[in-house]
């Protein structure tokens, strides 16, 4: 990279998060500030210095037990829940009869409070990663069907039309058009989904566990430590933001070529 | 669908096509001329009446019977050689299922069916004015060129008859123009049995043998013959012939209130 394309490029990062430091910054800036000065006490909201501190303390604890357990839950579960989410999602678009006895099914169980039944999973699957994969599935897996679903029913009507008069099977329809033109949904719900995995294993930790972020966070609690507890909030989103950004560069590895960027629309962006 | 409350879209229609021809057929919109071809495709089936072909069993028209809409309907996500190449996917697909299975021998005629076929797609590609853009894709095209590799994989899907439905009607006037004299000079060598929809009155005259008006409500046809000599030049449309053909074919249309 010479050194005017590197000035270019930094020029275009800034002026893609500029907005977003700067308000950062002066949050950050604030807080600390407010803290200080003594207007809001240290022990309801530390100071974002204190809480990068309990952070650099505790980084062995952090990063070396409760990170890894969290990770671990939460990529199990998102695993699970793709192969459950696309599954399901495909058997629904194959069959009428299974869409309709099963797609209630599906929102039903995003209305139970997973707060009550997470105790239910303790019960079933006692104080394992188990319990907490399938607070991670229950919250993680619906996007994924939904995105799975809506994608592959989108499938116009004219190109079907075409490639059946060429003879296409239903199988044929399903891989060569559908499940193409089903991609940019199927990563929309990929997206939300990978998020939601954190906030699952976080809850489901809370509720019962032995180790990581979550169960951390709940005994700093439980301790009035509260740069602690912030510290630990703060990995999680981190974590949340690191599983969202994979997500988003397989995305874009898929979606970013040839004719699917323009499909998406994302080649008219890219010039910009 | 037989105790609709709504009229029948086509009723007492009665057309027949013979082998290598050209024919046209000319309505208003709404008459019901894409619907005709949907049932002759086989998307449809018609609550009466009989269609026969001599290509094979009527109930197996899908798959034997090349069909090209209006919209180039390009797979945006596959370049131009590849939406061509995509009939023969098809067909392989169908013909072989276990296809991970067989046996080499099977195999290597396989391989050669799709060198074959490649060399087939490229060779059309080059002759079709694509050559150079093969392995580009369908939204980086030009009206014109997407028109033609959608002509190129109507063409390579094989059917005896090909259904044209308003092939060059979202085109400009040049480059619609460009693409009548294009399938023109084409025409003499593909040994097809074509069925074309268009709007455009000297389109029809150019390119057909035969003009069916198709009234609305869809009727008994009307038909005019287009005794223009093939092969036929750009210069036709001057031609005294094609100049009586063309207001006949204006006063049967204002006659039949076809408009």
């Amino acid at each position: 990279m010479t050194m005017t394309a590197f000035i270019h490029h930094l020029r275009k990062l800034l002026r893609s998060y500029g907005p977003f430091l700067l308000l950062l910054i002066m949050i950050v800036t604030l807080w600390e500030w407010l803290v200080r000065s003594g207007t809001v006490p240290a022990f309801i909201v530390p100071a974002p210095s204190s809480i990068m501190m309990a952070l650099i303390h505790n980084r062995g604890l952090l990063f070396g037990t409760h990170l890894p357990v969290t990770l671990a839950e939460a990529a199990l579960g998102f695993a699970l829940s793709v192969l459950l989410g696309t599954g399901l999602g495909t058997w629904m678009h194959m069959s009428r009869t299974v869409e309709r006895a099963v797609y209630p099914f599906v929102i039903i169980s995003q209305t139970l409070p997973l707060i009550a039944l997470s105790p239910i999973f303790i019960m079933w699957f006692g104080y394992s990663i188990w319990s907490k994969v399938a607070v991670v599935i229950l919250t993680a897996f619906f996007p994924i069907v939904v995105g799975t679903y809506d994608g592959l029913r989108t499938g116009g009507q004219a190109y079907s039309d075409l490639l059946r008069t060429m003879g296409a099977s239903r199988l044929q329809l399903l891989l060569k058009l559908q499940v193409p033109l089903a991609l940019p949904s199927f990563f929309s719900g990929l997206k939300l989904s990978v998020v939601y995995c954190v906030i699952g294993a976080t809850i489901g930790e809370w509720l019962g566990g032995s180790s990581g972020l979550g169960y951390y966070s709940r005994r700093m609690a439980g301790n009035l430590q509260s740069d602690a507890l912030f510290s630990a909030v703060l990995l999680l989103s981190l974590l949340g933001l690191a599983l969202f950004l994979g997500v988003a560069l397989i995305e874009k590895a898929v979606l970013g070529r040839g004719g699917f960027a323009a499909m998406t629309g994302r080649a008219r962006r890219k010039n910009i | 669908m037989s105790v609709s409350k709504w009229p029948p879209i086509l009723d007492q229609l009665s057309l027949e096509v013979h082998h290598g021809e050209f024919v046209s057929l000319i309505g208003p919109s709404g008459c019901g001329k894409s619907t005709l071809f949907k049932l002759i495709a086989g998307l449809l089936e018609p609550t009466g009446g009989a269609i026969s072909w001599t290509g094979g069993e009527v109930s197996k028209r899908l798959g034997a019977i090349s069909y090209m809409p209006q919209q180039d309907l390009l797979l945006p996500w596959r370049t131009v050689r590849d939406n061509c190449l995509l009939p023969w996917e098809l067909k392989k697909g169908r013909l072989e299922p276990g296809k991970h299975g067989a046996v080499p021998g099977k195999l290597k005629k396989s391989r050669a069916e799709q060198a074959a076929q490649l060399a087939f797609i490229t060779d059309m590609l080059e002759r079709f004015g694509l050559g150079r853009w093969a392995d580009a894709y369908p939204h980086e095209l030009s009206g014109g060129m997407r028109q033609r590799a959608a002509f190129l994989r109507t063409l390579a899907a094989g059917g005896d008859l090909m259904l044209l439905d308003e092939p060059f009607g979202a085109l400009d006037a040049l480059t619609k123009r460009e693409m009548q004299h294009w399938l023109l000079s084409l025409w003499g060598e593909l040994q097809r049995t074509v069925l074309f929809i268009t709007h455009d009155l000297e389109e029809a005259l150019l390119l057909s043998d035969r003009i069916l008006l198709m009234p609305r409500g869809g009727g008994a046809l009307e038909e005019i013959n287009v005794d223009l000599p093939r092969p036929r030049q750009a210069g036709v449309h001057a031609t005294p012939r094609f100049l009586e053909l063309r207001m006949e074919l204006e006063q049967r249309l204002t006659g039949a209130d076809l408009r």
